[in-house]
């Protein structure tokens, strides 16, 4: 076959493009599970966290999560009044390894598990300059390692302080809500972790998920309900002094 | 640990440092010094003539510079093409790199090789060997230049000034729009940003260039053309006040509005940011050039005078205008988006993003200013072929 040199030129992006998707590889493929028919979040029962870190550790061993960083971690709240200047919050090292009793005239006290609110309309997928990080189509907010520039804009505009830059990849990392473990039929390492059952992963597409039981019967709140991310890390019992 | 209080744990350590406080000030400078250059070509101030084109190398020499912090900065500099290849449409940055190209390609450089296209040809004509082949090669093979064609050159270079100036204002606009469109930021998070970067940029690139030219006139041992320069230092004045002004209504919004960020970031200025935003910003870059500003347009002074006072005035603007980058950059990242504690920045030295790479990056587009003004000269009195009395060839009004 003769091509000319006007056919090349034409061929020659199209292999360029062709090319770059073989490159690309082909996603992780989980033969029984269909996108469409989830939409993930998780339920956080401030009632039922005990502080212990049972949940920051499994993370860091299932994901292999850097030192030092953190894609969940426990905050402890102690309010001894209303008002900043009676609120005071520490996480020592994520709170990972548990908290030391407090004493006990020091004002009600709680623990807060953060991570990943998967946002729906999430401010750091917003402002990805390449699109790396995208919302899934069952919900879950992902970064392709392979792709991200390691700008941190998305870092900056993330509201809860969820993301990182992996000091070893140099790109920005975070939960994935263990998508390759939920995309199996198998829970997060988080809320398998959990004894006290304050983590629960919420198919919120499922109508026979109890969280929709759940919803229906608390009062559930997110964290910075005006920043209107669509956040779906659902709180029972959030006390107004979280941030 | 350097926290102050709690934060979040991932917010310990600082996204954005130095590089990218150059980034906005670079970008600012370009944007200003154009503007300057625009008020001669499209307002007709011909008072301000003799600046003309050093104001548009300036901008051209700090324009190829200012994506360079953000490609140091990157995780992955491999991949910033991507930007280009796969933009992300609702992502400010990865717009801003049209707005860069766009800037770059179709405004800046078409104008100045429009205006320079004349002295191109002749500098061609006139000289010998690799200079002669580097002047051919400007002129992109367009040699004629008769009385029509630089007509034609400076009826086109009207049209692109003109569409140089709203490109201008969106180059560093949406510099501010990439920092004001962070909503999780109550510090960045202004629909005032993108104005205040606008007018800031000006003021700093009004100034760069002022002192640009006095520096260089100086050095070439000529007259400092003082009804030029007066009539700059009006424009920086008036200028600065509406930069000024702005600054001011965003902090006084805040303060009465008081959300709930507002303790936070008050704790914070009159902590961390003490020096840098109140001493050095407010007081040293921002309320004394404006004072000696206005003493000079109000008060009759003599030449030497006005002269010195300009040298400091542009000095102090642009320390200033620096500190205000500094401020944004940095102190939007000092406190916690908690609002319950805060954190210290910790510059590096000899490290990729650390001061020796700011400091060559900002000294950068000064050597390549110097090239440029050693390619095409920008003084009216320098003696080029242009002023010089030569005369377009015979046979070029085709």
């Amino acid at each position: 076959m003769k091509i000319t040199r006007r056919q090349l030129l034409i061929l020659l992006p199209a292999a360029a493009v062709a090319w770059k998707y073989v490159r690309a590889g082909t996603p992780q493929e989980s033969p029984n599970y269909n996108t469409s028919e989830h939409w993930w979040g998780m339920l956080l029962d401030i009632t039922k966290c005990i502080g212990c870190g049972s949940c920051v550790h499994a993370c860091q061993l299932e994901n292999h999560v850097p030192d030092g960083y953190f894609r969940t971690w426990v905050e402890r709240y102690v309010v001894r009044d209303w008002g900043f200047e009676h609120v005071s919050v520490d996480s020592p090292d994520g709170g990972k390894n548990g908290y030391p009793p407090l004493p006990w005239d020091q004002g009600k006290s709680f623990f807060v598990p953060k991570m990943c609110n998967q946002c729906a309309d999430s401010p750091c997928t917003q402002v990805c300059p390449v699109g790396a990080t995208f919302v899934s189509p069952d919900g879950v907010v992902l970064v392709d390692p392979k792709y991200c520039l390691g700008c941190r804009y998305c870092v900056q505009a993330c509201p809860y302080g969820c993301r990182f830059i992996n000091p070893e990849t140099r790109t920005a990392e975070k939960c994935t809500l263990c998508y390759h473990r939920i995309t199996k039929g198998l829970t997060t390492a988080c809320c398998e972790a959990c004894p006290t059952g304050a983590r629960q992963l919420a198919d919120l597409k499922d109508p026979n998920d109890p969280v929709h039981e759940f919803l229906k019967t608390h009062s559930v709140q997110v964290l910075k309900p005006h920043l209107a991310t669509g956040s779906k890390a659902f709180y029972n019992g959030l006390d107004g002094s979280v941030r | 640990m350097p926290v102050d209080g709690f934060m979040y744990p991932n917010e310990v350590e600082l996204q954005w440092g130095v590089l990218i406080v150059l980034y906005p000030f670079l970008t600012g400078l370009v944007a200003g010094a154009f503007i300057l250059a625009s008020l001669e070509r499209v307002f007709r101030v011909d008072a301000v003539k003799p600046t003309y084109r050093l104001a548009l190398l300036t901008a051209l020499a700090f324009l190829l510079v200012a994506p360079l912090p953000l490609q140091l900065h990157l995780g992955h500099p491999e991949r910033s093409l991507e930007m280009y290849l796969t933009p992300h449409r609702t992502s400010a940055m990865a717009m801003f790199g049209f707005v860069y190209l766009w800037y770059l390609m179709a405004v800046l450089v078409v104008e100045i090789w429009l205006d320079y296209r004349k002295d191109i040809v002749l500098m061609m004509r006139s000289s010998k060997g690799l200079k002669k082949n580097l002047y051919r090669v400007m002129a992109l093979g367009s040699d004629n230049i008769s009385e029509r064609a630089l007509g034609i050159d400076n009826r086109v270079g009207w049209i692109v000034t003109v569409i140089g100036i709203p490109s201008a204002f969106l180059l560093h606009g949406y510099v501010g729009f990439i920092f004001g469109s962070v909503k999780a930021n109550p510090w960045w998070s202004t629909p005032l940003m993108p104005v205040v970067f606008i007018f800031s940029a000006m003021v700093s690139g009004i100034a760069t260039v002022m002192l640009l030219y006095m520096f260089t006139t100086k050095y070439r041992g000529r007259e400092i053309d003082m009804r030029c320069v007066d009539t700059i230092a009006r424009y920086l004045f008036y200028t600065f006040l509406i930069d000024f002004s702005l600054e001011m209504l965003d902090l006084i919004h805040r303060i009465y509005e008081a959300d709930e960020s507002f303790r936070s970031l008050d704790f914070m200025v009159h902590t961390k940011l003490w020096l840098s935003q109140v001493v050095i910003q407010i007081g040293v870059g921002t309320t004394i050039p404006l004072i000696l500003l206005f003493m000079v347009q109000v008060f009759p002074m003599n030449a030497i005078v006005r002269k010195r006072i300009y040298a400091l005035t542009g000095s102090l603007t642009i320390i200033g205008i620096f500190a205000m980058r500094w401020n944004v950059v940095i102190g939007g990242q000092l406190f916690s988006k908690s609002f319950l504690g805060y954190t210290i920045y910790k510059m590096g030295y000899v490290t990729r993003e650390g001061l020796f790479a700011a400091i060559f990056l900002t000294l950068l587009p000064l050597a390549i200013l110097w090239v440029l003004v050693k390619v095409l000269p920008p003084w009216p009195d320098s003696g080029s072929p242009l002023t010089s009395g030569i005369s377009p060839a015979v046979g070029d009004d085709k």
